[in-house]
């Protein structure tokens, strides 16, 4: 069974970008276009195992999105790993003080995306 | 890994969303909307176009955006106060930003010093904002013109640490004499490392950075369990371990430092250069990318507390039942949650290929015919008895077919608000080139009408605007001098009214010269001398062919077209323009348009066995001519004389050789339509059958051009009838001279 990672953006193009590099590398892919529909998307498939999020989204934006899937007890381990396009000190607290894992920059290589998940990825 | 050139297309695609949602959210702010309700989706906008022109090195179009975000971050965290001139500067930079977005589209290089003032301009704001700020969230300093697309991994700490040398996993390192820090590398570095219960709560897990660390070099862990608690006083949350790690490995300290990236501020950590004498350790430094499996010559005790701690740090859920119970029933009770946010947030779109679409409609358009069909073959049908039930089915069928049809349409419907939104920026640079001060006001832009309607709008209404700003309009000193305020508005809007979309376009400016427009008809031979016009005819002439009255061409709207182009859009589209003025007060242009292209009004004609559809929209007139109102004209043609004008006829019979067509003129109707630059021609038919809607199939693609005829419709009765092209008609006899005479 190949592991399965959630991604959340609002942008069709990070979303087709991500699904390529990481479909190319193995993984199952569910995606999601904003913290609502990730929280939908979550809750449809519980088998998820990473999850990438954008921060800036309409309905609901990352950072609450994070909260709420730490408070899920099915997810409150899971990595959250939070794309972003600034290496910002307080970006990167922000996403920390809300529960992520770690962080990617984008625009991201592929390759080290897959870098960054083999890190958290049990 | 291939690259990512293969999502431009959706790139772009997604870029003209964004910054048409820009757009439309700087429109509301400047016309004094709530900002904080438009500003999030205006700073996601460009941060998204930010993000994607990233992916694809689009580095200037990102360095712009970036300068443009974060003066919108501003604005958005209350520093910078959105004042007319903010605004004024962020409109532009959204033009420029939309410029950069349509270079990198077309592969154009980017001209030096592209957007470099309004680029300035944002900077100064970005000061202002930070100066007058609250001073809660400061902003990323960033040296804008170096701020390049960073990779994921490889990013030196945000705290300001020395930049890290370029870090490849994969490659061989040779070993530096003395690197960046001044520290050998040569032989390792002895990382202590205290985990928080932050770090858990983060999901993040000593094994994964051991198992990273191991990936540099050789790796011994020593695990300190003596913290760790009595196991009914242990949180299963809790951090009660502490480990030492030693990693023989010529990497630079860096690439150390890095695996602890996402968790240096959630542990004690500590990375030294081993001490010159590694003890136990292993002589030899292992290759650097060749994971090692942890020497056996480690200390076993160590080994053993790895493998005893690492299950009770972890917060693994299965070592939690009660949670793992609750799980169960979490779920359902998320996605009902989730649902009804989705609800609120105003439902789902799905994103479909045009092609698909129009295959419906086409095939609905099939079903309509069809069901025409069906109701003229029970025509002949008693409506009761054993028939009752057909003819009440039939009639369902047709309420159903018509819902279809409608929703069909509605599918491809857009909201004028695309074509809309390019209206703005043309008014802010005709003001800058002018001189003039004038402001744009829309309204009705959720208005809809079918998508190819909406794509051919943007023409002529972009000639209207021209011609608004460049005749209507009047010089800031000629408006105060006339008593009205120094700024022009010119109001643009849509509203849907029996069927059609009405567009109207009213400026405040000096509305026509009457005297002048007929001076100029007269020169270039559209009028005669003496010809007597009503205040509406002599309007109407600023559509007629070649006519401009601006003295000299401007660059604007004269360029070597007049107001007929927007006429001749409007009527391909199947559309009527009349203009309104009032002299002193402004004008109101209207554009009366069919709600989509896919049906149209029809006359249905007939000529001998023949049947035609002639558009509603073209038809001007229809009479029975009289004694003496047709003339043989000096060519051999016949005229109508129409209330003192000209009118070439035509017979549809000689134009398709239809035999058995009435002969005597008395006998026949004529149908004037308007042609082409706005002269008239009478078309001779044997009779009017009736009006109706009809389905427009393309005749060119199933079948060839036939010139005279535009497209075809099939009728209920099952036949073809073509839909005459009336320009052609026209054209296929004598050119069209209708003129005034007197």
């Amino acid at each position: 069974m190949s592991k399965r990672i959630l991604t959340v953006d609002d942008s069709k193009t990070i979303r087709d970008m991500l699904n390529f590099t990481l479909s190319g590398a193995g993984f199952s892919v569910a995606q999601a276009e904003d913290g609502v529909d990730g929280l939908r998307v979550l809750a449809a498939t519980p088998d998820v195992e990473v999850i990438i999020t954008d921060i800036n989204m309409p309905n609901m934006d990352g950072f609450t999105f994070i909260e709420h899937v730490r408070k899920d007890p099915l997810h409150k381990s899971t990595p959250i790993l939070v794309l972003t396009t600034e290496s910002g000190a307080d970006k990167k607290a922000r996403a920390r003080q809300s529960g992520a894992t770690g962080w990617i920059v984008k625009p991201f290589d592929p390759n080290k995306l897959l870098d960054v998940i083999r890190k958290v990825l049990p | 890994m291939a690259d990512f050139s293969d999502f431009k297309a959706t790139f772009f695609q997604e870029c003209k969303e964004l910054l048409e949602n820009m757009e439309a959210g700087l429109m509301a702010m400047d016309g004094g909307e709530d900002v904080s309700s438009h500003i999030d989706a205006i700073f996601r906008a460009v941060h998204s176009v930010k993000g994607g022109a990233g992916a694809f090195g689009f580095n200037k179009l990102v360095e712009f955006a970036h300068v443009f975000e974060t003066v919108l971050d501003q604005v958005r965290q209350g520093a910078l106060d959105p004042g007319a001139d903010v605004l004024q500067i962020l409109l532009q930079a959204g033009d420029v930003l939309n410029d950069l977005v349509t270079m990198a589209e077309s592969n154009a290089a980017v001209p030096d010093g592209y957007g470099q003032e309004v680029r300035a301009k944002l900077h100064e704001l970005e000061l202002r904002g930070q100066g007058g700020g609250d001073g809660d969230a400061p902003m990323e300093e960033f040296d804008d013109l170096d701020f390049m697309p960073v990779a994921a991994t490889d990013l030196p700490d945000a705290g300001g640490e020395e930049p890290a040398p370029e870090a490849f996993d994969g490659i061989e390192f040779q070993p530096v004499p003395a690197d960046a820090t001044g520290l050998p590398s040569a032989t390792g570095y002895r990382v202590s490392f205290a985990p928080r219960p932050e770090l858990f709560r983060r999901s993040n897990e000593p094994l994964l950075l051991f198992r990273e660390l191991r990936r540099l070099g050789t790796l011994t862990v020593a695990c300190d369990v003596s913290a760790l608690p009595d196991l009914n006083v242990l949180l299963a949350d809790g951090a009660y371990l502490r480990w030492t790690l030693d990693l023989v490995s010529d990497c630079p300290i860096d690439q150390v430092r890095e695996v602890f990236e996402f968790v240096e501020d959630d542990c004690d950590l500590k990375v030294e250069p081993l001490a010159a004498d590694p003890g136990p350790m292993p002589a030899p430094p292992a290759p650097p990318v060749e994971a090692r499996p942890i020497p056996a010559t480690a200390p076993a005790p160590a080994a053993r507390a790895v493998a005893a701690a690492a299950p009770v740090a972890e917060p693994v859920p299965a070592a939690a039942p009660s949670p793992a119970a609750e799980s169960a029933k979490v779920p359902p009770k998320d996605s009902g949650e989730a649902q009804r946010k989705d609800e609120a947030a105003g439902g789902i779109t799905i994103r479909v290929d045009l092609d698909r679409v129009d295959r419906v409609v086409d095939m609905v358009g099939e079903l309509v015919i069809m069901q025409a069909m069906l109701r003229q073959a029970m025509g002949d049908l008693p409506r009761d008895g054993k028939y009752g039930a057909l003819s009440r089915g039939l009639e369902q069928l047709f309420q159903i077919s018509r819902e279809l049809q409608e929703s069909v349409m509605a599918i491809r419907a857009q909201p004028v608000r695309s074509v809309f939104q390019r209206m703005p920026r043309l008014v802010r640079e005709l003001s800058n080139q002018t001189g003039k001060k004038a402001r744009l006001v829309m309204q009705g832009e959720a208005t809809e009408v079918d998508k190819t309607v909406t794509e051919r709008l943007a023409d002529p209404l972009t000639h209207m605007i021209r011609n608004a700003l460049d005749h209507g309009i009047e010089t800031p000193e000629e408006r105060i001098a006339a008593g009205k305020p120094e700024e022009g508005v010119v109001h643009i809007s849509a509203e849907h009214k029996g069927g059609r979309i009405i567009i109207q376009l009213t400026d405040d400016g000096r509305g026509i010269n009457r005297e002048r427009v007929r001076q100029k008809a007269i020169e270039k031979g559209l009028i005669a001398a003496d010809a007597v016009l009503t205040d509406e005819e002599t309007d109407a002439l600023i559509f007629a062919p070649g006519f401009s009255t601006a003295s000299t061409i401007s660059n604007i709207s004269g360029r070597g077209v007049g107001m007929d182009v927007v006429k001749r859009n409007v009527q391909d589209l199947g559309g009527r323009v009349t203009i309104r003025s009032t002299p002193g007060k402004g004008s109101t242009i209207s554009l009366t348009l069919p709600l989509t292209l896919a049906v149209m009004d029809g006359m249905i004609v007939s000529s001998g066995a023949e049947t035609f559809i002639v558009p509603i929209s073209n038809i001007v007139e229809c009479l029975r001519p009289k004694n003496g109102n047709v003339q043989q004209a000096g060519d051999g043609g016949d005229v109508l004389l129409l209330r003192g004008e000209v009118v070439p006829i035509q017979r549809l019979s000689q134009v398709f050789e239809i035999a058995n067509a009435r002969d005597t003129l008395a006998d026949c109707v004529i149908v004037v339509v308007e042609v082409e630059g706005g002269s008239k021609l009478g078309i001779v038919v044997d009779e009017l059958l009736g009006q109706q809607q009809v389905v427009v199939k393309s005749i060119e693609e199933n079948y060839g051009t036939i010139p005279g005829i535009g497209a075809a419709t099939i009728m209920g009765n099952g036949q073809v009838a073509l839909i005459l092209d009336v320009d052609a008609v026209g054209s296929a006899g004598r050119p069209a001279n209708g003129r005034h005479i007197h």
